[in-house]
């Protein structure tokens, strides 16, 4: 594919440390492709900072193929920028035309400080994970996998749910800074499937806790996060999530102990 | 010379596994907890084995370079995970899941470890099942299977095009749910940069934190490596960017051999090169071999035209042509080769020549559109998000691409390199693929090696140790070891040359693809073993890492594995050189049947080369372990 190249000039936030001032620095990229990445065009913008001996823009990335969840750029405004269902890396910059003023921001949310110019610490997620994200099921413990059918409605529901790729996009679209869509998605993945039962409450209970704990927002209803997914997971989650959030609330009131923390 | 001693069990061949864990030795419950386990990498070998580790009890510290151990590569894996449940009725069963991974393999591969990752295989769609993985289902409610390339039955689970991510989302929560319990310490942003080894055994790692430049030092009864592969030493490959040589890389420079650095696997189903800048390539999964049929225009003056207006007569499905029964689903370098061989005609379609058609249009009229889209409609997403053309329209173009490391750290059957005490687990070991990796058997392995093989072998050797018998670490080993890191770091921030570190990269990926790749040969090979010691010096004379070494600096993270890939590049040519034969993915041109097939020496070369670090400047020592295979007659491969 023989494209016609172009320039556009990046705003780039660069901030050198957690708690740093931060500000928006211009660099000019030339003789961009169309057919390059977002994140291949910012690899050659940064070599060329580097060649005049100055420090590049840290981001982070990794598989580069939408599924680590690695990316989390803010571009003129939206997280994963302008196309719907993708992460940053497979942002193309087919999506730009000459002379465009690019915007480039990290994912803000308070449970996910800044590290570096565009590089966030979302270990807040892991903490909501390890508070509850699990089915119990010791190595060598399982049963026969054909033993307890799963009827492909349910599998397919929960697979639609177990695609979150922990980006924290959700999280970076809400005015609230909510993780309800993250937490949802796990919640639903595992409360959905029959091996998820015995710890469906507890579950839902501590993750929720922790989310809270950590520092982020309640739901008010927008979606933005669902429109800032890049795997388009539905918010319809969010409010299986609180159904079962309430019936576990319920359930503890006449059984204190099953509302006790997770993985204890 | 090393003594590399297999230690496969005696006996028939499937007693050999349950015979071995029946004898092994084991720890007392009560004294698990003192001993020290580290694990580098929390992808699908090293999460599943802290998790299985630590509730065991043993006192497991997992490493990650990540900001999470979610993120690691198994993550990107798209088709499947093969296991012999014959749940298909198909005629499947544990031997021949064995036959085809060792025939797969093109008989390079060690018998009693293929068979035991056979054996082992059912049980981790079990496990994985009750971890709340949701595979795919049939409208029953059982569990789905499609094919994959290799084998002629149906025996790979899948979750749509994301069965990697599904699998390791499955062993981070198990990884989780033990680190809250305590069981074991998580270590992110923390990237190991040597190992320590005392008295001849591995007993800890030096660790440097990505995020503070701090160098650490941390002691343990044994280390266990799951780090991956080493395939972006080609630098354009379908690894992460992450993704690197450098954990083992050190381990070999420690003493652990590593074998058959020149097994490679290019994997024949990715989306091909388009320009200079491009970082990475993306793979196309070999699922869609199940339906697409790949061809291309039997007159090269075709090779521009519209596929649509090539009519059928004009059309070479050469798989299909050369490969009848096998046809599209041949193994994966075979495919490779191919498509290399019909694109070296001139006949390779798309503006640079290098690529195939994978096409849909029979699929798509027999199942329809819709039928498709439900099997891989994350794939053809994927492809007109990089390409902008839209496959169910025109046919997908597709090229050979970098993707696995058959080769790796040796091990022994117990998964114990040469250096006692440092398990090696996953794609980083060399053990169950031989010279090609069949499609679904990586994450077989890996999750194979973490949860139910590594469980059972790490007690045979702690319980030679005596409880807090491990040194501090702050011995002499440890302090020698985090100064070394510490002078490479300072070394690469001082060389502040004039040509960033992705040029180097780019340049050593050429060198490799062009003679260490898809096709070797004596010329090539001594060619790139000229040409790589010279990139290497100009690289430490002429580099450039910007920044610092206290904050994070990716352009540094960068450097210090491609300095590691500059060394193991060498290493590569090196034993593809001297494997005078060709197998599997290694195809030496001078040792080819008439009909372009791959011509072995199973005479000659019936073995794992393991090569031994011999010191800077010093050519490594070659050790041999021969092959034996027993049950199975080695025979020439053939999917025609």
């Amino acid at each position: 594919m023989t494209s016609k190249t172009f320039n556009v000039i990046l705003r780039v936030w660069r901030q050198a440390g957690p708690g740093r001032e931060g500000r928006f620095v211009e660099y000019p990229a030339r003789g961009v492709n169309p057919d390059m990445s977002f994140l291949e065009m910012l690899d050659v913008v940064n070599d060329e900072i580097a060649a005049r001996g100055e420090e590049p823009i840290a981001f982070s990335h990794d598989c580069r193929e939408g599924i680590c969840g690695t990316c989390s750029l803010v571009i003129n405004g939206k997280p994963h920028g302008p196309n719907h269902g993708v992460a940053s890396c497979q942002t193309y910059m087919r999506s730009f035309k000459d002379g465009d003023r690019i915007v480039v921001e990290p994912f803000r949310a308070r449970p996910f400080p800044v590290i570096k110019d565009l590089v966030t610490d979302r270990s807040a997620f892991d903490a909501i994970q390890q508070a509850g994200g699990f089915i119990t099921a010791r190595t060598g413990s399982a049963p026969e996998a054909n033993s307890v059918p799963v009827p492909k409605e349910v599998a397919e529901l929960a697979m639609d749910a177990a695609q979150c790729i922990g980006c924290g996009a959700c999280v970076a679209a809400c005015k609230n800074a909510s993780a309800m869509l993250f937490v949802a998605a796990k919640v639903s993945h595992l409360g959905l499937l029959p091996q998820g039962q015995p710890e469906r409450d507890r579950r839902v209970l501590a993750m929720v806790a922790t989310m809270d704990g950590l520092g982020f927002g309640g739901c008010t209803n927008q979606y933005e996060c669902s429109a800032a997914c890049p795997k388009l997971i539905s918010h319809d989650f969010i409010a299986r999530m609180n159904r079962d959030y309430a019936k576990a609330l319920f359930h503890s009131a006449f059984r204190p102990a099953a509302a006790g923390g997770a993985g204890a | 010379m090393s003594q590399l001693e297999s230690r496969i069990p005696p006996g028939a061949l499937a007693e050999k596994w349950s015979r071995h864990k029946s004898g092994i030795r084991l720890v007392n419950p009560a004294n698990k907890r003192k001993y020290e386990v580290i694990v580098v990498g929390a992808g699908l070998a090293g999460a599943s084995a802290s998790a299985s580790l630590s509730e065991l009890g043993y006192a497991v510290s997992c490493f990650v370079f990540h900001d999470s151990p979610r993120r690691a590569h198994s993550i990107a894996a798209q088709g499947g995970i093969n296991a012999a449940k014959n749940y298909q009725n198909d005629g499947d069963s544990v031997y021949r899941l064995f036959y085809d991974t060792a025939k797969g393999g093109d008989f390079r591969s060690r018998e009693a470890n293929v068979y035991r990752l056979a054996e082992v295989s059912a049980q981790i769609i079990d496990q994985c099942v009750a971890q709340g993985v949701p595979f795919a289902r049939e409208y029953g409610g059982l569990l789905a299977n499609r094919s994959f390339g290799g084998a002629q039955v149906s025996r790979t689970f899948y979750a749509r095009g994301q069965t990697g991510q599904q699998l390791l989302l499955g062993a981070y929560s198990a990884l989780s749910r033990a680190a809250v319990s305590g069981g074991v310490r998580l270590h992110t942003h923390a990237e190991m940069l040597d190992l320590v080894v005392v008295g001849g055994h591995a007993k800890g790692i030096v660790v440097r934190n990505l995020l503070t430049g701090e160098v650490t030092r941390h002691a343990a009864d044994a280390v266990v490596l799951a780090t991956g592969g080493y395939g972006n030493v080609f630098n354009l490959s379908t690894y992460a960017r992450g993704s690197n040589a450098t954990a083992i890389w050190r381990a070999y420079k420690r003493g652990a051999c590593f074998a058959n650095p020149c097994f490679t696997q290019i994997h024949p189903t990715c989306i091909p090169v388009t320009g200079d800048y491009q970082s990475k390539l993306t793979l196309m999964s070999e699922s869609l071999r199940n339906d697409g049929r790949i061809w291309v225009p039997r007159n090269r003056d075709d090779r521009l035209k519209p596929p649509a207006s090539i009519p059928e007569v004009e059309r070479d499905y050469y798989l299909e042509r050369i490969y009848p029964s096998f046809g599209n689903l041949c193994p994966r370098d075979v495919a490779s080769r191919a498509a290399k061989r019909v694109c070296d005609e001139g006949r390779g379609v798309g503006e640079s020549g290098l690529g195939v058609y994978l096409d849909f249009s029979d699929a798509i009229g027999r199942l329809g559109e819709a039928g498709v889209r439900e099997r891989y409609g994350n794939l053809f997403d994927i492809y007109h998000e990089i390409t902008n053309e839209d496959a169910y329209k025109v046919p997908m173009r597709i090229f050979p691409a970098a993707h696995y490391a058959m080769g790796g750290l040796w091990v022994d059957y117990n998964l114990m390199s040469n250096v006692p005490g440092l398990f090696v687990l996953g794609e980083a070991n060399f053990s169950d693929h031989g010279a090609n990796r069949l499609g679904a058997s990586a994450l077989m392995q890996g999750l194979a090696d973490g949860y139910f093989i590594l469980p059972y072998t790490i007690g045979d050797y702690l319980a030679t140790l005596k409880p807090g018998s491990r040194p501090p670490a702050d011995g002499p080993e440890f302090m020698q070891a985090a100064d070394g890191v510490a002078t490479v770091t300072k070394r690469l921030l001082s060389v502040r040359g004039r040509q960033p570190v992705s040029h180097f990269h780019k340049r050593l990926g050429h060198i490799l693809w062009q003679h260490c790749g898809m096709a070797r040969n004596r010329e090539g090979l001594g060619k790139a073993l000229q040409e790589i010691p010279a990139l290497r010096e100009e690289f430490w004379a002429n580099g450039l890492v910007p920044g610092t070494g206290d904050s994070l600096n990716q352009s540094l993270e960068r450097a210090v594995r491609v300095a590691d890939f500059l060394e193991l590049g060498e290493l590569m040519c090196r034993d593809a050189l001297a494997r005078e034969e060709s197998c599997g993915c290694h195809f030496r041109e001078e040792h080819q049947y008439p009909d372009g097939e791959c011509k072995r020496d199973d005479e000659n070369f019936a073995h794992v080369a393991a090569w031994e670090y011999a010191g800077e400047g010093t050519a490594p020592v070659r050790n041999a372990e021969p092959l034996a295979y027993e049950t199975v007659k080695m025979s020439v491969r053939n999917y025609k």
